[in-house]
């Protein structure tokens, strides 16, 4: 290959380095300032996701044009971050919301905590007593989650910071 | 390019201070698991980073390690966040 492309690849591939190491940045910057922990998740989720494939492409096609190697570590890498980041994102945001973590002020509708009642109410009124036997917490967590809107529980707005 | 690629170090480590501020001051412990997180996605892209910095491709299998114990990590930590235990005994009677 001529040496111009593969200077030209490896300006791209510093660029993209560059670029995902930025989003790294903003997405730290989202996880300081947002006021919620949905909120949060949503940005140390999908920004970190997006820049850590940014920076870890950028290896990969700096290494294939500076050094003329191909690895097969960051290819994998690559695909290991695209499928566990989002999932660990969703994995601590359900263990949040069913922890009893509050809400922020500012949110509109809660449509997890209405899906919640919806299948509670006529699965609790056939089950009977087992259900209310049942140790796993789930009578407490439906009913935490009809309260949770106007209940009294104080909420942590943003910080005063 | 390579001033590029410091500068790109450089960045990266404010994010991990960023998120390390998030982990000492964050209200819940979803906070702190979140931030973690990225502290860990973070710290793989830095290795990756040093390692086209130093022109070494030493550290790739370190990207795949860190990335795997961060997922690891943040999984037992959310597990224990809502059921109060990580792992499920066979003979354990409160299974469920």
């Amino acid at each position: 290959m001529p040496q111009t492309i593969l200077l030209a690849i490896e300006w791209l591939s510093v660029l993209l380095i560059l670029a995902g190491a930025l989003l790294s940045v903003f997405s730290a910057f989202g996880l300081i300032r947002l006021p919620d922990v949905y909120l949060r998740s949503h940005a140390a989720t999908k920004s970190s996701t997006l820049g850590v494939l940014c920076v870890l492409t950028g290896v990969f096609l700096y290494f294939a044009s500076a050094m003329q190697t191909a690895s097969m570590n960051v290819l994998l890498g690559i695909v290991f971050f695209f499928i566990t980041a989002p999932l660990a994102g969703h994995l601590n945001g359900r263990a949040a919301y069913r922890s009893g973590v509050p809400l922020w002020n500012g949110t509109v509708r809660d449509e997890l905590a209405e899906a919640i009642k919806a299948a509670g109410s006529p699965r609790s009124g056939t089950a009977g007593d087992t259900e209310a036997a049942d140790p796993s917490g789930g009578a407490d967590l439906r009913e935490e989650a009809g309260t949770r809107r106007g209940g009294p529980t104080p909420i942590p707005g943003p910080e005063e910071d | 390019m390579q001033t590029l690629l410091f500068l790109s170090m450089i960045l990266l480590a404010l994010a991990i201070f960023g998120c390390l501020y998030r982990v000492l001051k964050g209200p819940s412990l979803a906070d702190r698991i979140a931030a973690l997180d990225t502290i860990g996605v973070n710290i793989a892209a830095e290795v990756a980073v040093a390692g086209a910095y130093m022109r070494s491709t030493a550290y790739f299998e370190l990207v795949l390690l860190i990335g795997i114990l961060a997922f690891l990590g943040t999984v037992a930590l959310a597990r224990y966040m809502e059921r109060g235990k990580v792992l499920n005994a066979p003979d354990d009677p409160a299974r469920d």
